[in-house]
């Protein structure tokens, strides 16, 4: 979810400009020159992934897929996410200039930090850990990025407080939903091309 | 949706150097992103209407644009009046509009469209590729300067891919619905384009290394900043730094 321009504070701004330029940074070091091709076409596959909306009763929800990303990226997830809100602020106004590092970090952040808590268990021999493990990644990467988007607006100002409480609760179908999509994503990946998980055949 | 509308004109606006663009760009928003006293909101939001006009950008799908941003903004206004604190306007029983919580929201909305319409007007008038080259003239790092040109690249090829696999499920009959079916067959779908793309990543870089790659990227049209540029560049500046002294300054 990204948070629109000219809502969050300027402390909430710079903090959150402040921690994506230090973890785009490292994640950049951590992407050899070899590397930036695949990061930057994964990221373009995740563009159009997020376009995707899928059902969910009378209404859509349109992917984010975060944790996927990290699984797959680890610290790269960081630049790969700086990219593609990037482009979404140049091409059609989602968030903006002021708000790229919020949304950034809110994003990316739990990329990362799925990144380290599920790459063990997805690696996994036994199929229905890699399952549980990948259910877990994604409906995680989705509730800590709504619950970071709900600090930004919180520490913006108390008023913000029911909007954060609605943004956390839209987020728990979608967490769900992710999990289930993470879930059958990594299996089809796990079964078609295994490498691409870090799993030696 | 990922076509550059707003990108091809001749317009004085999109005749502009994109390094100038961003840096306007960069410093409005940020000056009324921070900002909150209304004599700078109201100044601010004719700059990015008189941008607008300049670059004749179609109406209708600046409204579109609009809209999208209001949405969200509309929730703020459903509930900001009535959680923040401050004198009630109106009260039934519980629930009481605040003057104050009115005039937070109000600020919002013009802050977000003022910043909206002006990004319009400097950021998407320019061609991707070409906002990309000026921030690596900007110092941008050179590996995040790569990834913006690759992945904006690739964004249209694996589109394209993700249409050819959409029209393969629809030939089968598949209709989306809140079942375990439709997750299941997303989800196949996405493990496919992420392949895909790793796969066409792989060759891309392999041809790019036979056509002798080696870290450097070569642009073939460069900028020159013309005096109109810079004339541009320092009424827009004045401007956003008159903002800034109606902000900070003593003059109100």
């Amino acid at each position: 979810m990204h948070i629109a321009e000219g809502v969050l504070s300027a402390p909430v701004l710079a903090i959150g400009g402040a921690l994506a330029a230090g973890g785009v940074g490292i994640g950049l070091r951590k992407t050899e020159y070899e590397k930036i091709p695949e990061v930057a076409v994964l990221s373009s596959a995740f563009f159009v992934a997020s376009l995707i909306h899928v059902p969910l009763g009378p209404t859509s929800v349109h992917l984010i897929l975060n944790g996927l990303i990290g699984l797959l990226l680890g610290w790269s997830a960081m630049p790969a996410i700086l990219v593609g809100l990037a482009l979404q602020a140049i091409l059609f106004q989602f968030g903006g200039i002021t708000t790229l590092g919020v949304n950034t970090v809110n994003m990316a952040l739990p990329a990362v930090l799925c990144f380290y808590l599920f790459r063990s268990f997805i690696t996994s021999d036994k199929r229905a850990v890699v399952l549980v493990a990948a259910f877990f990644c994604g409906a995680v990467g989705v509730f800590v990025a709504g619950l970071l988007v709900a600090c930004s607006l919180f520490f913006t100002g108390e008023s913000f407080l029911q909007m954060a409480r609605m943004v956390v609760l839209a987020h728990l179908p979608i967490m769900a939903i992710e999990g289930i999509l993470t879930s059958f994503c990594v299996a089809f990946l796990r079964k078609v091309r295994p490498e691409i998980l870090g799993v030696n055949k | 949706m990922i076509d550059e509308d707003f990108a091809f004109g001749n317009t004085a606006i999109h005749r502009l150097d994109p390094r100038i663009k961003i840096i306007v760009a960069a410093a409005f928003s940020i000056v009324i992103a921070v900002a909150d006293k209304f004599p700078v909101l109201l100044t601010a939001l004719p700059f990015s209407c008189i941008l607008v006009a300049i670059a004749r950008l179609n109406v209708k799908a600046v409204l579109r644009r609009l809209l999208i941003v209001n949405t969200f903004i509309f929730f703020l206004w459903l509930l900001l009046p009535v959680s923040f604190p401050g004198k009630p306007l109106f009260s039934w029983g519980k629930i009481s509009i605040t003057r104050e919580g009115i005039i937070y929201s109000l600020q919002i909305t013009m802050k977000s469209n003022a910043i909206v319409i002006a990004c319009m007007a400097l950021l998407s008038t320019s061609p991707v590729f070409s906002l990309v080259h000026a921030l690596h003239h900007l110092r941008l790092p050179d590996k995040l300067v790569h990834l913006l040109f690759f992945c904006f690249r690739y964004i249209h090829v694996i589109q394209r891919e993700y249409l050819r696999l959409t029209n393969a499920i629809k030939v089968r009959c598949f209709e989306p619905k809140t079942d375990i079916h439709t997750y299941r067959t997303y989800s196949y779908l996405v493990g496919t384009l992420l392949l895909k793309s790793s796969d066409r990543s792989k060759r891309v870089y392999q041809a790019m290394i036979c056509r002798g790659f080696d870290g450097t990227y070569w642009v073939l049209d460069h900028f020159d900043l013309r005096a109109k540029d810079l004339v541009a560049l320092s009424v827009m500046l004045l401007y956003v730094l008159g903002l800034a002294l109606l902000q900070w300054g003593k003059i109100l």
